[in-house]
């Protein structure tokens, strides 16, 4: 009974903390994107002719914004499927 | 037998787990010295064809009017060297073909994740009788870090052919807080962080998305387990997240060749 109190307290925390990671994570990474595209769009209504080389350099720069996240993202699936702070409580339980 | 596979169909876990386990060889005692054979053979096989294709095609190629495939492929030549020329500034004989290579090797590896999981898991399961065949080589870790290692010894190789052993040396204990020897600790931390953070953020960029687009395909599929509005909500996230993978997928290939090449053009420069 012991044990499963705290694997309930193990789980509940891991769940918090997926969903701060992928929340947290997504709220950098779209503001990032946001202010990136403002800057492109006010650079494309001052110079149109330069527009296809800022939209090559846009999709270059959403890519690397968007790799923390992506990151995080795995982090946190890797704690949904294959938590390893169970390994305690398992031992534990034989 | 049956059980264990039983197990693997009914629940979330086991679902996913089985989706997400390679097939390892052991060749040796601890988890270290082990192959994912499917990641070595996925990457190796669609390495042949792509690399193959386009080196059949140069062989038939006509300084006249091109045919269709050789246009194709002067296309992907002629757009890889635009790009390598407007950020190296040196000799790029080297650099442009490895850019090509990079960008057509890991385009068709992450392109392997177009196919259906489930379908293909059954192909494998009656065709080839494998258990677990996870057919995207670059959803797969140690691909990744073995893509952005090469990068990173060239880079290190091309560093110190640019600079001398010396110069190396100095740039790496001098640069960016100059040479007062106070500085040099800083100086080197600086430039350890920097060099441990390229390759780290390379590969685990390219494994990152591949791996969560998986995952997702795998959690959309789940939904369908839920009966018929599960079904035909998760078919319909599904197609959407396939067409957004698209782009995903081309887009990470992209990005992998330009910081590739960016790397190198960093490596060459010396002051």
């Amino acid at each position: 009974m012991e044990i499963l109190q705290h694997l309930a307290q193990v789980q509940a925390f891991t769940g918090i903390g997926i969903g701060l990671i992928i929340g947290l994570g997504a709220l950098g990474a779209c503001v990032g994107v946001a202010i990136m595209c403002a800057s492109f769009l006010e650079g494309a209504a001052r110079q149109p002719e330069l527009m296809p080389q800022l939209q090559a350099k846009v999709f270059l720069l959403l890519g690397l914004i968007d790799a923390s996240f992506i990151i995080g993202v795995g982090i946190a699936m890797l704690f949904a499927f294959g938590n390893p702070l169970l390994a305690a409580i398992q031992t534990a339980a034989g | 037998m049956a059980s264990e596979h039983a197990e693997h169909a009914l629940t979330p876990t086991g679902y996913i787990n089985h989706h997400l386990s390679f097939f390892t060889k052991p060749v040796g005692d601890t988890p270290f010295w082990s192959l994912n054979v499917d990641s070595l053979v996925m990457s190796i096989l669609v390495g042949v064809i792509g690399v193959g294709f386009m080196w059949l095609v140069c062989r038939g190629a006509t300084a006249g009017v091109p045919g269709r495939r050789q246009a194709f492929v002067e296309l992907a030549v002629e757009f890889v060297n635009d790009q390598v020329r407007s950020i190296f500034h040196g000799n790029i004989k080297f650099v442009a073909p490895l850019a090509l290579t990079v960008f057509v090797w890991v385009f068709l590896m992450n392109s392997m994740d177009f196919l259906p999981v489930d379908l293909m898991a059954w192909v494998y399961k009656t065709v080839f009788g494998l258990e677990n065949w996870r057919q995207v080589p670059t959803a797969d870790i140690n691909t990744t870090f073995a893509l952005s290692l090469s990068v990173w010894f060239l880079m290190l190789f091309y560093s110190v052919k640019a600079k001398g052993l010396g110069g190396w040396m100095h740039e790496l204990f001098c640069s960016p807080f100059g040479g007062n020897p106070l500085m040099w600790i800083p100086n080197l931390l600086f430039n350890l962080v920097e060099y441990i953070s390229k390759p780290l953020s390379h590969s685990l960029r390219l494994y990152g998305n591949m791996y969560a687009g998986e995952i997702i395909f795998l959690l959309l599929g789940l939904w369908a387990a839920t009966g018929v509005a599960g079904t035909f909500f998760g078919a319909l996230l599904s197609t959407g997240w396939a067409i957004f993978h698209i782009l995903i997928v081309t887009l990470q290939a992209y990005i992998f060749m330009m910081l590739t090449i960016v790397y190198m053009a960093m490596a060459h420069e010396s002051h």
